[in-house]
Order: C-alpha cells, then structure tokens, then sequence
C-alpha cells in the first residue's frame, strides 16, 4: 500500500531551531517586539557604562536643566542627570515585570494544576481566588504594600499576589478542557500515571498560552510599579525607578515637562515591545491558527 | 498556469455552448485559496448545470471541493484568502460573478437559498425561529412584521413542525437537531426560490431523523418545484435524492451522469472504487468476513501542489504512464455520460 | 479468510456487563443542588467472548458511547458490574486498573484529537510499553516499529508529528497505540465514523485482519449500521440507555424483532438508485434521557405501541435461542400475546 504523508519535505526540518527561525519570519511582531525588549535589557544590563553621571549626584547648581549636549535629557530638581537615571531606571522595571511574571506563573500554574484535577482543593481555592479577583489589583497592591513596607521585593510580590487568581483561573480552565481531550483519555486508559499524564500531556499544551499570559503580566506589572512609584507606595525614593522620577517630576509639570516625558516614554516603548512580543506569541503558538492552511 | 486556463475554459463553452434550458451554468469555475504556504487549488476548471427543477447531486470525499462549489455559487466565500479565479456562474443566463454585492445580496435568499450541515451554527441564538424565518420576507418581498410571522407559520406547518404557532416564538436551542434542519429549509423555501443549495443537510443528524428530512425534501420538491443542488459525501443519500450526480475528485469534476447509469455503469475509476468500497446494508449477511472490502489504496492528493497527469493516478490500478504525466479531459463516454480518464472503457468492460 | 464465529454458550465470555448504569446528576443553583439525573445508560447487560466482536449500535444520545467509557473505567459507573476474565474491574482504581488495562484497550472517533499534537508518533505508540517497562528503550524503540509497520505505516513515521499524516493515517496510528500492550480486549468508539468512505474500508480491513491474527476481541461502538453489520458477530441495539435487541449479526439485519431495530435499519439510504426505500419513517425526536417515557421507551415513536407499552417497560429476554428483545410484541410466552410484527 502507498503511505503517502502530507507535505513531506516543508517539515523535514522540523528541529526546534530550523522552526524557531521560520516562526519569526513569519510573524514580525515577534521579531520586533522581542529585539525591542533585547535593547531594554541591554541597556539595563550596561547601564553603569551607558550612563554620563553617576544617577545619584546631586548638583545643586545645575539643577531643572533643559536637555543639552552636557545632560543629554536635562536634569531633575536636584540637579540629577535625567538620562542616566532614566538608564539605570530600566533595571527596576524590568526586573518588576520579569520576577512577577515568573513568581505569579509558577505560583499559579502550580495551583491551576491542582484545582483541575482535586475537587475539594478547588472548592477552597477558587472561592479564595474569587475574593481576591474582586479587588482592583492596584488597591490590593497599595494595601499589600503598606503592610509590607517599601523594598524592591514586596514591590515584586504585592503585585505577583494581585496577578496570581489570573494565572489560576487560566491554568484551570485549560487542564479542565484538556482532562476532556481524547488523547488526554487515551493516555489513561493505556494506564499511564497522573504525574507522567500531568507532565507530558496536560502541562506543554498549557506552556503557549501560558507564556502568552506572561508577556502581559510582564506588561501591566511594569506599569503597576510605576502606579506604585508614582504615589509614594513603591520602589523605595533612593533608587531610580521610572515611576520615581516621574513621581518626583510631578511638580514642575509646568516647567520642566521632560522630566515625565522621558521616562514615560521608556515605559510606554517597554510596555508596547512585551506587548508586540506577547501578541506574536500568541498567533505563532496557536496550533489553530498555525494549522489553518 | 494562467494560459492553461483560459484555453481550458474556452473548451468547456466551446463543448457545450449555451444551454437555453438550463437554471443554473457553472462554467470553468476555479477558485483558488492564496494562504502563506501557497495556492490551494481547491476547484478547478468545474464546468455544469442544472435545470428548472432538477436535482443535481455533487458527491466526493473531503476536500475534494463541493462544499467551495457550493460556495462560490452563493457568493460567500471568505475573500481573501479565497478568490474566484475564472469562470462563469450564470442564473439564467445572467452571471452571478460579475454581480455587485448589493445586487447578489437580492439574489441570496431570494432566488438561491441555502441549507447548510449544522443547522445549530447557522442559526442566530439570540432571534427566535419566527423573527429569522421572517427576516427573508421582510427584506426581499416587503411584508410587514405581523404578516412575516404568519407566513413564517405557515413555512413551519409546510416543514411539518407541530405546534407551529409556539414554536414560531421559540429560540433554536430549545429546538432538537432535526427541527433545526426542518426551520433552516422553511428559511431557506422561505421566498420560493428556484434554486436550492443543500450542503450536507443530514450529515449531522441520526439515520431517523435523516430519514424524515430526505422524505421532506422530496415532498417539498414535488410541492415547490425548486432545482436543488445536493452537496454530499453520503452514497446512499445520492441514489435516493439525485436525478443527475456530478463526482468531484481533488478539486475536479472527473464524472458526471445520471443517477442509474453513475451507480451501474461508472465510467471513472475514483467512481467504481467508492462504490465498491461503501458497505451496502445486508451485503454480508451471509458468514461475516469472507468478504474483505475493496479499498481506494493511498490518501488524496495535497492540493498544494500542482498535480500532473490524472490526479487519481497514483490511486489507480488502472493507471498507465501517460496518466501520470498527461491529464484527462472530460469526454462523453455515453449518451448524457461523462468522464475524465483514459481508461473507462477498459473500466466499462471489466465491470460488464 | 476465516470465518468469524458466534459465540458457543458455553465458553467463559472474555467481558460480562451486568446492569451497568451510568447516571450523570444535573446540578443547580448555588449549592449545586441535585435536581435531576441523566439516565446515559440505565442498566445494559451483555458479554464478549474471546476473539468475538460484539457490535453496540444507536442514535446519538442512546448511551453506546458513555457505556463504552464506564466499561473502561473512564468514568465511574453508578450501579452494575463489568467483569474481564472473570475478575470485576469496575471498583478497581489507581495501580490495580492500570495493570488490567494491558488487557483492555480503546481507540477513539476522532484521529485527530487522540493524538497529542505536541508529540511525536513514536512517543505516541511507546507509551503504554513505558507505563509498564521504563528500562529497556532500545526493545520499546523496536516494539514501536512494528507495531507501526502492523498497521501499514513506514517505520519512519515514529519520528514525525501527528499532523503530518491524513486521517486515515491518523487512525492507524492509534489503533497501532492500542496494540501495543497486546491487549485482549479493544474498544472501538466510532473508529471510522470520522473517515471517508475510501479510507473507511481501509480501517474496518485492518481491525478485522488483526482481530483474526491476534485473537482480539472487539467491542465496536458506531452509529452505521452497514459497519456495524460487517465487522461485528453479535449486535446490540441500544435506545436511550437501553438495549433493545441483541442477537447475531445474521438475524438482527436479515428479520429484526424489535420496530426499533426495523424502523433503524430502513431508515439508512442504500447506494442502489433503482431500489426505492420502502422506509418506515418514525414519528418525532428520541426523548430526552432525563425524563425517559415510562412504560417502553420506544413507545412514542413506536408504530405498533398498544396500551401494554405505556405502563409496562418490556424487559430484555430471549425469544429464540440467541436473540433478545425488549418488546411486548413478542410477550408469547407470558401467554398476553400483542399484535404481531408485520412483516
């Protein structure tokens, strides 16, 4: 009989790599979101040598400059340089939005996991998560952070904590479609274990969207710091956050606009590159869509 | 490609010129799907009609192209990634294709109306049955709302639904599968069109309820006088609707017959295996496996790629050299019976 | 090719079902309150020998798949047993029904959803041998190879992904799964009911070529009847939630005793224009199985229903040696003899 399989030589190359390379060519938001955060990180990771003055020297005398050759953005009302604050601003930022993106989904898909496949567990659970959704996570984020006290860490955490019942509700509800999947079915029946049917059945099918979910955690935690910063409730005042600047930019509005401009603008362009990254994940890694045609 | 074609074409109105009797000409009709990973020749080069009443089954496996067929007639093709590359489809003489969209819209509903295979996804949830019936009335024939509802009353008690005049106020979920095909046909006789395209209509119902609807079909036909193009992969369902059958194989017609002559004397190999291989009711009752099925060897063809020679070729046990590299044009093997391949006398004697 | 055999009384039937009911509660309102119950399957009984193949046919929603999965311990049943060789299976859980499961296999409808895209073929079929033996990968490796090449599959498949292959191909795939723990016992949930008619043949050529050379057994659930009548031996007829006949292949589709069974069988267009239907065209919808009609539950639609069928629910016997129904028509031997069937 004649076995003919369908488009043999297009997927020959089907190596992780080889498919990486054709994914990005084929969705360009991808590839422009993720060289844009490549240049955030970038400029976080170099910012001691990227930067022109030291981001804390204050210089009185040179104090609400207009951007010039000397300070490349101006100066703050303590005669700080703006740009290298704005640089060494990154850092925070991006490790706000990278340590809540990485502790809300582990912390939930750990517990997505489980109220899909313990009824009781989930009846607990869920109500919690409930409860915890009705807050608006910005008040759950202040009140958390006047509890806590102001650190980098409980910045990181407060926010993660808002951010987890959505990860939850997420996982749940894709390991609650996938137990009904045939092949979900067919592994039990031909008597695999629950931990192998979690691991390699349930969880890769729950990575995609997951990762998805976490570009935009990544997003809207970077803009909850700056939420954070910008009312007093955040990062602490000695280091340099965008929303600290902005924060202390606040007041000479009128005057020395630049102050918010610019680090609102880093934000903005960070948010948009996880963004970009985070909708062109979305299409590439959707087998639905990636199949149709 | 393009050259190819436009001679093709010419041939098939060459052959076959104008036929005054006809409702409904589908000449040369190619439509293409441009997708990222290249064209999808999913109707190629289909050419043939359909008269004032008559019914015309398309038959063929999935993705051989009749349900895009079907949907090129109607106009509701998904454009892009989907274009009509060349052809005619003419309604009485006048081309649907060149149609405005305004002007297609009167001819939708209006003169060809369409029964599709899910009648729960082709319905709107959120309107009950008698305002959906009487939105086609409403729209292309003036009726006020009060006499849209008692004529959709009507068009229940002509699809036999009981209890017509609740129903008529009821949502399509509280109705059961096969009542839903009944309001999708009362909408679809709702204008009295000529021409009714039926895409798998029973597919997704039980063999029960299939029973009632091809039973009301017919009587319906008999009342109405409508054409009825009848898209199926169903054999069965064929030889019991069909006056006429046109076969569909990777996108091509490569049979086309009446309904006794197609499932007597099938002319083209594709045809003989199908009809060999569908499990005929009763026809092992005798001891059980002292028949083994006849079965089509391989898969369809991508239709990625440009097939050469005879599509079915690689499939066939009848296939020769030249069918790999020449393609077979379709040829009057019989009086009204027509098919594409080199071989069906060949194919005609054996099955004698 | 060999011919099939009906199952001798006397030998020890591979599979019994006794009673099996599988009830889903309907739940409601804030305290999940139960306020109803779907009566899927309500107490089926039937039994496989070895190497025969019973085939269960019905409407959508007559319960033949949800029995299916209760007999595979897929979903707990609610009341009755299911025996393998003998030994109940169905209050069995965790490391006890896996290990039966070597016995017991499936293979689904749908060739495209039973296969995890996001693994290749050769993962695929090794995976019940690795459930049972994780040393030995280069044996597994072997194994999996010719169980694909069984099925009619090159042997490079096993690197490929699942959505390289056509359906048909597909199907094979998981029926090359199910083989792979050399099982004694399938299950096949509508294995060809996804496929085309060309690639339908191919498959129900297949499962009949394995079942002679490795003496399986099959439980074929499908809703076509002309499958069902050529692959199976015995069949039963369900109708929501019950059987309603069950006799060898040759009488149920040659002279059917239930007007169900009839009405079902006449109701399937046959390929052949010149023969036109004389078709019993039955009345109506099948009845939700939530509030199934008292009495006979084929009475609604039943073109011979008398006031018998109303109150009194028939139960399954046999009328002939080797043929149950559940039908007062054939009440003979109660001596309360009801129309009889016209033929």
């Amino acid at each position: 009989m004649a076995i003919t399989t369908l488009n043999p030589p297009r997927i020959a190359k089907s190596r992780l790599t080889g498919r990486l390379v054709a994914q990005i060519k084929r969705h360009p938001t991808v590839a422009l979101g993720s060289s844009l955060l490549l240049l955030m990180v970038a400029m976080a990771l170099l910012a001691p040598l990227l930067q022109t003055h030291g981001p804390q020297d204050i210089s009185p005398a040179d104090r609400l400059q207009n951007p010039s050759s000397e300070f490349v953005f101006g100066t703050d009302m303590l005669g700080r340089d703006l740009y290298s604050r704005v640089v060494h601003g990154s850092k925070i930022s991006l490790l706000v939005g990278v340590g809540v993106a990485a502790i809300s989904i582990s912390v939930g898909l750990a517990i997505g996991l489980l109220t899909g496949f313990l009824r009781w567990f989930d009846a607990i659970v869920m109500r919690i998560m409930d409860g915890l959704m009705s807050i608006p996570p910005v008040l759950l984020a202040i009140a958390l952070m006047a509890l806590a006290g102001a650190s980098i860490q409980n910045v990181i955490m407060a926010i993660a904590i808002a951010e987890i019942p959505r990860v939850v509700r997420l996982v749940r509800s894709l390991v609650l479609s996938l137990r009904e999947e045939p092949y979900v079915e067919a592994a039990v029946s031909s008597g695999t274990p629950l931990l192998r049917i979690l691991i390699r059945h349930i969880l890769p099918n729950t990575l995609a969207p997951l990762l998805v979910q976490g570009t935009y955690i990544f997003a809207s935690a970077m803009i909850l710091e700056a939420i954070l910063s910008f009312i007093g409730a955040g990062t602490p005042p000695e280091i340099p956050s965008w929303g600290n600047i902005m924060a202390e930019g606040r007041t000479y509005f009128q005057s020395a606009p630049f102050i918010i401009l610019f680090p609102g603008f880093f934000l903005s362009l960070a948010v948009l590159a996880v963004n970009l990254l985070g909708d062109g994940l979305r299409d590439a890694l959707d087998p639905r869509l990636a199949r149709r045609l | 490609m393009v050259a190819t074609i436009e001679s093709a074409e010419e041939d098939a109105v060459g052959q076959q010129g104008h036929d005054e009797s006809a409702l409904l000409e589908v000449e040369g009709l190619s439509t293409y799907f441009f997708t990222r990973d290249g064209v999808v020749r999913a109707v190629d080069d289909v050419s043939f009609s359909v008269a004032a009443g008559e019914t015309v089954a398309v038959v063929g496996e999935s993705g051989c192209g009749k349900s895009v067929t079907s949907l090129s007639i109607m106009g509701l093709l998904q454009t892009p990634p989907a274009r009509i590359v060349s052809g005619h489809i003419k309604l009485q003489g006048r081309d649907l294709l060149t149609l405005p969209e305004s002007e297609m819209r009167k001819v939708r509903g209006n003169e060809i109306s369409m029964i599709f295979q899910e009648p729960m996804t082709s319905l709107n949830p959120v309107l009950t049955i008698g305002r959906q019936i009487g939105e086609t009335l409403v729209l292309h024939e003036g009726l006020s709302e009060k006499e849209a509802e008692s004529r959709a009353v009507e068009l229940l008690r002509l699809v036999n639904i009981p209890e017509a005049e609740r129903r008529v106020r009821e949502y399509p979920h509280q109705l059961s599968g096969g009542m839903r095909q009944r309001v999708m046909i009362a909408m679809a006789l709702a204008c009295q069109p000529k021409l009714l395209v039926a895409d798998e209509p029973t597919t997704a119902l039980d063999v029960t309820i299939q029973a009632q609807i091809l039973e009301l079909m017919s009587d319906l036909k008999q009342k109405t006088g409508s054409a009825i193009i009848f898209i199926t992969h169903d054999l069965g369902v064929v030889a019991e609707m069909a006056e006429r059958v046109v076969v569909m194989y990777a996108g091509k017609k490569v049979e086309e017959a009446p309904v006794v002559d197609l499932f007597e004397r099938p002319r083209h190999p594709y045809t003989a295996g199908l009809l060999d291989s569908v499990l005929k009711l009763g026809s092992s009752s005798g001891e059980r496996g002292k028949r083994r099925l006849n079965e089509i060897p391989g898969t369809v063809p991508s239709l990625k790629d440009e097939i050469v020679g005879c599509p079915f070729a690689p499939r066939c046990s009848y296939a020769t050299d030249y069918c790999r590299t020449d393609a077979p044009v379709l040829e009057e093997k019989a009086p009204e019976h027509f098919a594409a391949c080199f071989h069906s006398d060949q194919l005609a004697e054996q099955e004698n | 090719m060999t011919i099939g055999r009906i199952a001798p009384e006397t030998e020890t039937p591979l599979l019994e079902v006794e009673n099996l009911k599988k009830h889903f509660p309907i739940r409601k309102g804030l305290f999940s309150r139960v306020v109803g119950q779907v009566y899927a399957v309500d107490g089926i009984s039937f039994s496989v020998a070895p190497n025969e193949t019973l085939g269960i046919v019905g409407e959508s929603g007559c319960g033949k798949s949800t029995a299916g999965k209760a007999i595979l311990n897929l979903i707990k049943p609610t009341d009755g047993e299911v025996k393998l060789e003998g030994k109940r299976i169905d209050n069995l859980s965790g490391a006890k029904m896996r290990s039966v499961r070597k016995q017991l296999q499936v293979v689904f409808q749908d060739p495209y959803s039973s296969l995890n895209p996001r693994l290749r073929v050769g993962e695929i079929v090794g995976e019940p041998i690795l459930n049972f033996d994780s040393r030995n990968r280069h044996a597994r490796e072997e194994r999996v190879i010719e169980l694909l090449e069984r099925v009619g599959l090159p042997a490079d498949a096993a690197k490929k992904y699942p959505y390289e292959f056509s359906g048909g191909q597909r199907q094979r795939i998981g029926i090359a799964r199910a083989l792979a723990l050399d099982p004694k016992m399938i299950v096949c949930d509508e294995p060809v009911s996804a496929l085309d008619v060309s690639v339908q043949a191919q498959v129900v050529n297949l499962l009949m070529d394995l079942q002679q050379d490795l003496k399986l057994s099959y439980l074929f659930v499908a809703h076509d009847l002309a499958v069902v009548e050529h692959i199976s031996h015995r069949v039963a007829v369900m109708y929501l939630g019950k059987i309603v006949e069950l006799s060898d292949k040759h009488s149920l589709f040659s002279d059917p005793l239930h007007p169900y069974t009839e009405a079902l069988l006449s109701a399937v267009p046959q390929p052949s224009p010149r023969r036109k239907p004389d078709r019993i065209v039955l009345k109506g919808d099948v009845p939700s199985p939530i509030n199934p009609p008292k009495g006979c539950r084929f009475h609604t639609r039943c073109p011979y229903a008398f006031d018998r069928c109303y109150v009194e629910e028939p139960p399954l016997r046999e009328v002939e040696p080797g043929r149950q129904v559940a039908c007062h028509l054939h009440d003979d031997a109660e001596g309360t003899k009801g129309p009889s069937l016209p033929s």
